[in-house]
């Protein structure tokens, strides 16, 4: 009895209970359903990867038929050649760890500061609606403009990317948050000063979980924008990272590595991304992701 | 007889962009310890203001609220709240959330569960403890809220229009349950509807308030004998008192807006 339905799953749920009479027509409808929607997924995987194949495919092939330029455009076997190479040969397993450690931690920074003040609003109005323009400007302010003072502030090192990363991120879960913390249900406050709350009661047992869904929402944005944080003060200045071999790749014109720099790039960001998504399945635990 | 509420004298005057509004004018209730008091009233008539002004989350304008005789006005945390919206947290399960009066006064979570789980069981949410308000239908989630309240351990329940979302089968129940509650643990209840049947079935003293500004029209006793059944709807008696308060709120009704004069009391009715 105590097992909970995970969001998304009543309709599944649902759909299996007229099958429990088997012999019933209405069993035989369900299956029936059931099986297009099997078959359905199915084909929505095989179409993914053909798209993908397809694609791969006619880069190669259009690259060694001359038909768009392999010096610029350079070819999927070419890029996977000196990917491996700089793999074992190069610095690359370092770059991809120093660029996602710096992401990851501007990203985790940016939030937990931008979700503590996007909270913080909600102890005084006044403070808030002091603070609402000056949010507003920093949020539309375009933050990279920033990289060349933080990178002579705190050096072509290590901090600089997290600084960038951070900066690029915090104003975003700081507006998320103050989102939510602005929709908590009133009477539901009402209800728990009437139960004889006290203010931080009310804050940590309604806003702060209220409000959980906001913040986490900002999350897969914040991972993309952590990511070009990193990259673009790699670009600035610095020593390592993937944003570097990129850059210098390019300066000594060795398109096939940018092409690598870039693949890593969008697979770091995928992994990311999909990391994101899971941490944000588990924070939500319990609400309805649907309407929440 | 000491009355476990009173409510003297109370007025609220809100202003809004300038103008002011008045949302209560000289509101006088006295409910007197285990009794079932309804009001209705239009809508408008300032109900959830009272029950604000006696829960202590809004400040009268004037006036005062009294309990046991003792000024609480101002004052929260003296009587179960309960609204239309059920209010369930939906990140807690039906456990937590009617724990939650419990853990704020500092009980930890096995001494409240001790206390609530019987509870949960004896009134129709057995096997429900450890799920999400979202898999209740709305019916559980009314009963959630309001053992939510009766575990707060207030002599005196606040019951804001609890069963208007639900439907007419549903509120039928949820009316029966209500009763039984009520009886079983003795309690003092303040009850708001726009439901005339449901004011007639479930109280002892029935306020009828005018609206705007929300003033009290007229008391009228309800002197059906309990138990009641839900036969008790189809009794004479019972068409009679509904006739009483049809006519009560059908008065002045279509000027509302225009006049604002006070309106007698009826005949046949204390005020």
């Amino acid at each position: 009895m105590t097992t909970r339905v995970a969001p998304g799953s009543d309709d599944a749920l649902t759909s299996q209970v007229p099958g429990t009479g088997a012999s019933s027509q209405v069993g035989a409808i369900a299956d029936e359903e059931e099986l297009a929607e099997r078959r359905l997924r199915a084909r929505t995987i095989a179409g993914r990867v053909l798209v993908g194949l397809l694609f791969i495919g006619c880069w190669e092939l259009f690259s060694s038929a001359r038909l768009i330029d392999p010096f610029y455009w350079s070819k999927p076997s070419s890029i996977v050649t000196t990917g491996w190479n700089v793999l074992w040969n190069g610095t690359l397993l370092t770059d991809i760890a120093f660029t996602s450690s710096a992401t990851i931690l501007g990203f985790i920074l940016g939030i937990l500061v931008g979700a503590a003040i996007g909270l913080s609003f909600w102890w005084s109005r006044l403070y808030a609606w002091v603070a609402e323009p000056y949010l507003v400007m920093l949020n539309a302010l375009p933050k990279l403009g920033l990289a060349p003072i933080l990178v002579v502030l705190l050096g072509i090192g290590f901090g600089s990317k997290v600084a960038l990363a951070f900066a690029l991120t915090v104003i975003v879960t700081t507006l998320s948050a103050y989102g939510g913390v602005r929709s908590v249900d009133r009477d539901l406050e009402g209800l728990l000063y009437s139960l004889g709350a006290s203010r931080w009661q009310v804050f940590t047992k309604v806003v702060v979980p209220w409000s959980m869904p906001w913040i986490v929402n900002s999350f897969r944005i914040n991972i993309a924008l952590a990511l070009a944080g990193a990259i673009v003060g790699e670009f600035i200045a610095s020593r390592q990272g993937v944003g570097r071999m990129i850059l210098y790749a390019g300066q000594v014109l060795d398109h096939n590595l940018v092409w690598v720099g870039v693949v890593v790039l969008g697979i770091l960001a995928m992994v990311m991304y999909a990391a994101v998504a899971a941490i944000e399945k588990r924070l939500l635990k319990g609400f309805d992701t649907g309407t929440a | 007889m000491q009355d476990k509420l009173e409510v003297v004298q109370v007025s609220k005057v809100f202003t809004k962009s300038g103008s002011q509004v008045t949302a209560l004018e000289n509101i006088s209730l006295e409910i007197p310890k285990g009794r079932f008091v309804t009001i209705i009233g239009p809508s408008g008539c300032g109900k959830s203001t009272l029950f604000n002004v006696i829960a202590g989350l809004v400040k009268p304008s004037s006036g005062c609220i009294l309990e046991d005789g003792k000024d609480i006005t101002g004052q929260k945390g003296h009587v179960g709240y309960m609204l239309q919206k059920d209010l369930l947290l939906p990140w807690r399960t039906t456990l937590k959330n009617i724990t939650l009066g419990l853990e704020i006064r500092g009980y930890n979570a096995k001494q409240a569960a001790e206390r609530a789980l019987p509870l949960i069981r004896s009134y129709g949410l057995g096997g429900f403890e450890h799920r999400y308000p979202r898999e209740l239908s709305g019916g559980m989630r009314q009963r959630a809220a309001l053992l939510r309240t009766l575990l707060y351990d207030r002599d005196l329940l606040l019951l804001d229009e609890p069963f208007g979302a639900l439907d007419a089968q549903t509120r039928l129940t949820m009316q029966g349950w209500l009763l039984q509650i009520w009886s079983d643990f003795h309690k003092t209840v303040l009850f708001v509807t726009h439901d005339i049947d449901e004011s007639i079935y479930l109280s002892d003293v029935v306020y009828v308030l005018s609206g705007r500004p929300g003033r009290v029209k007229a008391v009228v006793t309800v002197d059906i004998e309990r138990p009641r059944s839900q036969l008790a709807m189809t009794s004479s008696q019972f068409m009679k008192l509904k006739h009483e308060l049809l006519t009560l709120l059908a008065e002045g009704e279509p000027q509302a807006d225009a006049a604002d004069g006070g309106v007698p009391v009826q005949g046949g009715v204390h005020a």
